[in-house]
């Protein structure tokens, strides 16, 4: 099945607005019944560095984004250069007209070895070198290019708005490029407006400011811009209830439902919004009585993986949420959990790595560091959420896994998905159920003697929360008797490495398939796809694309990294042609556990660690060479700016 | 119920300090501390870090939680966040919470939480046998030392000062009646309480050994040792802020107190301020229901089992139809 969707897009300088110009975006289309998949990269960067947003548009739900764009609206000259090419035929260009003559390669903000590509392609197509000079090359190519006096519109704004010093309010470029995209776009202006007033709505009198410089560049866009843009977008009525959110909300809703009382957070991209998110909104409505979620900045991750255990131990569902560099500081922790057997849960949102690596940027390449980080062998859960729903659900049910079987969980995620924003029909919450596991409570121990780990079949001690009455008992990092003091004995120790390790055969037997695994496309034809993550999304549409072209194949997202489903993978590969791995790392890491745990090399790697995410376009291209015997084995895909 | 120290005693495990060791006085005077002040076990859960000191809490009936190296506060801090009605005492020696743990002090002084934190300051790391501490003086050697320690030492209570601690004293792991009296009123204050307790490492520390802090080099014409300690309350130091405006003056006093060492150690409250609203009280006003139901007491669940919460607040905010 074909989408047929609208891409535009923003670009410009970090702190100019591109974010907030494209959650306007992105609401108003929402706002008119139409689907939003959006798409914000930025630079490790306060002020000045390029930023730019996607937002995909269509009547039907998008899983992804697409390479093609139908309109950018340039802030600035370097969008222009940076994203002039990715705009297609008949796709349209708003440009600011006093950076027409801007000299290409003055643009100070461009880095050296970006200079030395766009030399390149200014050679090859004998491109002058102005902006103009760029934008008659891609006038050449059918592109609509609209020149917009930004700062003229500016002084006219101010004027109506009795504004003399034109600095205080330049920061709403932004907006005026709204409504001039929104007038090309013929799109409904009451909804833009709307989208514009409730952005701003808790900042007074600057909702209303942005309303009026929004109407008024759609007023100009309108009378100037005759020409035939073809492109539309078109509100439809709906009648279901949507939200338009980002993965870090999702994540944060997610959690408060599946009852996590302390958060504790060091400040790290991409994962300090959720825990930002989680204290705006810290008291909770509940159906009993007051309730709230605990939001600690700790002064490091050390102190946060260690005081959301210390959380745990008191009975109160406890998690912290960080990146790559924050993990790294948070393993002895994890080791301390698992030894005691803590139900922490620890969010873990990926980002491109080594060291600090792409701080802002996307990548996947932790999944063995998660599967392995801590010294020494102890149980641990892990799963990998694939879209903004499953983060929001997952994000609730770790806090179940995490209680019931006693052990550290991580929810691992990813930059693509905390940043990416969508519509989805409103989650529906109204029966999940909390799992606390076995607990004890003081009238459960009047008169017996409780023993913190004790030996049992399946490994599980009943749990004591700190400060229960009759109920004291220790913990400690050593290796320790089921009273919970220190023993080195080795009879000792070799019943509590099982009744530890033995847990895990539990979970694998209890967690239902559908946590474990998704299955999509085609499952009996003979080209397989597996992946974990935010491809997810990207596949699922060139897997639909392909069907459409009579190519088959079948694609099993992997959600529960450990335990892993080997039975179940082994089954799925079982006579397969082609088995495609499809991730966001240098080595194919999900591939090589793979190949570990079942026997089965994939034979097709597409792989991409510029840390962008993929698109539908070049998954689906890298598909059909494989599917078309065209591939080489391993593909490494590059688009993106 | 009144319990008395020997309901603090854990039976069956053997406290396996060396023979002299000042961890023995340390268990004495929190176990005694507890009985004093009318707590139950399971009201109280000491926390404690790596090393000699790390294993106390097995030696003591209450909630026990033997942590990381270093990481004995933010264990406790989470404890005692999430409960607030728990008496939380967090323990460690000198590497474990100046050195590898410096970080945690520093930041458990800003955040003010109502809780105890005692270090066992001997100059050494004990269990590894014997390597300079942090609070080890420039050019000591300690008979395991290689080479004299070439750092300067750190000041625990000058940094537990200017840290935001608001209690700081100081104790001796031999004077059990003063160490035990200072784990009270730490433990009763109002606050992120601190104390420092000075404990000869028998094994591994040979300079500031139990007859140095006695003064038994030092022996007055009767032939009767001249004890290097001395008690802030017998010189009348009056450590307590009463009003805000005394508060940097007794600070400052405290501090410059902080500096005697060599020949007159002074134990004792350095400085005690009451007036700093605690974490809790400053959550308490973001969240009038926390000491009530913080969030360890949270149900999370309705009858039918299912999550209690609401997420009108957050779903209508990210409403587009």
């Amino acid at each position: 099945m074909v989408i047929k969707s609208i891409n535009w897009m923003a670009g410009g300088p970090q702190g100019s607005g591109v974010d907030t110009a494209s959650n306007v975006f992105g609401r108003a289309c929402g706002y008119g019944g139409l689907y939003v998949f959006g798409r914000r990269e930025y630079h490790s960067n306060i002020k000045g560095l390029h930023s730019y947003f996607h937002q995909r548009i269509s009547t039907q739900p998008l899983l992804a984004n697409v390479n093609d764009v139908n309109l950018l609206a340039a802030f600035d000259a370097e969008t222009v250069v940076r994203h002039m090419n990715e705009v297609v035929a008949e796709g349209g260009i708003i440009v600011d007209s006093a950076q027409l003559n801007t000299k290409v390669l003055d643009i100070p903000t461009l880095p050296p070895e970006f200079k030395t590509e766009i030399g390149k392609f200014m050679k090859e197509n004998a491109l002058g070198e102005t902006v103009n000079d760029w934008l008659e090359y891609s006038k050449k190519r059918d592109v609509h290019v609209f020149p917009v006096p930004y700062m003229a519109l500016l002084i006219q704004i101010g004027k109506k708005l009795g504004v003399e010093q034109i600095s205080k309010i330049t920061r709403m470029i932004n907006v005026l490029t709204i409504g001039i995209s929104f007038s090309l776009l013929k799109y409904d202006r009451a909804l833009g407006e709307k989208a514009v007033l409730d952005t701003f709505s808790e900042k007074g009198k600057i909702a209303d400011m942005n309303a009026l410089a929004f109407n008024h560049a759609y007023d100009y866009a309108t009378e100037t811009f005759k020409d035939n843009f073809k492109h539309r977008l078109e509100k439809i009525s709906i009648t279901e209830e949507r939200i338009f959110l980002t993965g870090n909300q999702a994540v944060a809703m997610g959690k408060v439902l599946g009852g996590c009382r302390v958060q504790t957070y060091y400040p790290i991209t991409p994962a300090a919004d959720e825990s930002e998110y989680l204290e705006a909104h810290e008291i909770l409505k509940t159906s009993g009585g007051d309730e709230a979620i605990l939001v600690i900045q700790t002064e490091d991750e050390i102190a946060a993986i260690n005081s959301a255990s210390g959380a745990a131990l008191t009975g109160a569902r406890a998690a912290t949420s960080t990146s790559g560099p924050g993990f790294s500081l948070m393993v002895e922790g994890l080791s301390w959990a698992g030894n005691s057997e803590v139900p922490v849960v620890i969010t873990y949102y990926q980002r491109g790595a080594p060291a600090t690596g792409l701080p802002t940027r996307h990548g996947q390449a932790d999944l063995r560091f998660v599967m392995h980080a801590g010294h020494g062998e102890f149980p641990r859960i892990i799963l990998a959420s694939g879209d903004i729903k499953e983060c929001f659900y997952d994000a609730a049910k770790v806090f179940n896994l995490a209680e019931k079987y006693q052990v550290p969980v991580i929810h691992l995620l990813d930059k693509a998905m905390a940043n990416c924003s969508q519509t989805f029909p409103v989650f529906d919450y109204a029966n999940f159920k909390i799992d606390r596991g076995s607990i004890l409570t003081e009238k459960d121990l009047e008169g017996k003697e409780y023993r913190r780990f004790q030996f049992t079949e399946t490994g599980i001690s009943p749990r004591v929360m700190l400060g229960t009455k009759n109920g004291v008992h220790w913990y400690t990092g050593d290796e320790h008797n089921e009273e919970g003091h220190i023993s080195e004995e080795p009879s000792n120790r070799k019943m509590m490495m099982e009744k530890r390790m033995k847990k895990l055969e539990l979970v694998e037997k209890e967690v239902p398939i559908e946590d474990k695994l998704g299955f999509y496309g085609d499952q009996k034809a003979e080209s397989v796809v597996l992946s974990w993550g935010s491809p997810k999304g990207a596949i699922i549409e060139a897997i639909n694309l392909l069907q459409e072209e009579g190519l088959r194949l079948g694609f099993v997202q992997i959600r529960m990294i450990i335990p892993f489903p080997t039975g179940e993978i082994k089954r799925v590969l079982e006579g397969k042609k082609r088995v495609i791995d499809i991730e966001h790392n240098y080595n194919g890491q999900l591939g090589q556990v793979v190949k570990e745990q079942t026997g089965v090399t994939p034979n097709f790697h597409i792989l991409k660690y510029t840390g962008r995410p993929m698109t539908t376009t070049e998954v689906y291209d890298a598909l059909k060479l494989v599917l078309t015997d065209q591939a080489a084995e391993r593909q490494v895909l590059m688009f993106g700016s | 119920m009144v319990l008395k120290p020997i309901d603090f005693k854990v039976a069956d495990v053997y406290a396996d300090w060396c023979p002299g060791c000042g961890d023995f006085g340390i268990m004495n005077g929190v176990q005694m501390a507890f009985a004093e002040l009318g707590l139950e076990p399971h009201q109280i859960v000491m926390v404690s870090g790596i090393g000699c000191s790390g294993k106390e809490p097995h030696n003591v009936k209450c909630f026990g939680v033997h942590t990381l190296h270093g990481r004995a506060l933010p264990f406790a801090m989470g404890i005692k966040a999430a409960n607030p009605a728990l008496e939380v005492v967090a323990i460690g020696g000198d590497g474990d919470g100046l050195g590898i743990g410096a970080g945690h002090f520093v930041n458990a002084g800003r955040r003010d939480l109502d809780m105890t934190y005692i270090i066992h300051n001997n100059g050494v790391y004990g269990l590894t046998k014997g390597q300079a501490s942090p609070t080890l003086r420039r050019d000591e050697k300690t008979k395991a030392l290689p080479r004299p320690n070439i750092n300067e030492p750190v000041n625990p209570i000058g940094l537990a000062l200017i840290s935001g601690f608001t209690f700081a004293a100081r104790s001796y792991a031999y004077d059990v009646r003063h160490l035990k009296d200072t784990i009270k009123q730490a433990v009763q204050h109002k606050g992120m309480a601190f104390v420092e307790c000075l404990q000869p490492c028998p094994t591994y520390n040979d300079i500031t050994t139990k007859d140095w802090y006695a003064g038994e080099d030092r022996k007055d014409a009767q032939g009767k040792p001249q004890s290097r300690l001395y008690k802030l309350d017998e010189i009348g130091w009056d450590p307590v802020v009463k009003d805000w405006n005394e508060d940097f003056k007794k600070k400052m006093a405290a501090l410059e107190k902080t500096q005697e060492w060599g020949d007159r150690i002074p134990i004792g409250v350095f400085y005690k301020n009451e007036l700093e609203p605690t974490f809790q009280e400053r959550y308490s006003k973001r969240v009038p229901f926390y000491l009530t139901n913080p969030p360890a007491k949270q149900k999370l669940v309705d009858d039918n089992g299912n999550s209690n919460v609401d997420l009108k607040q957050f779903l209508d905010e990210l409403k587009t139809s």
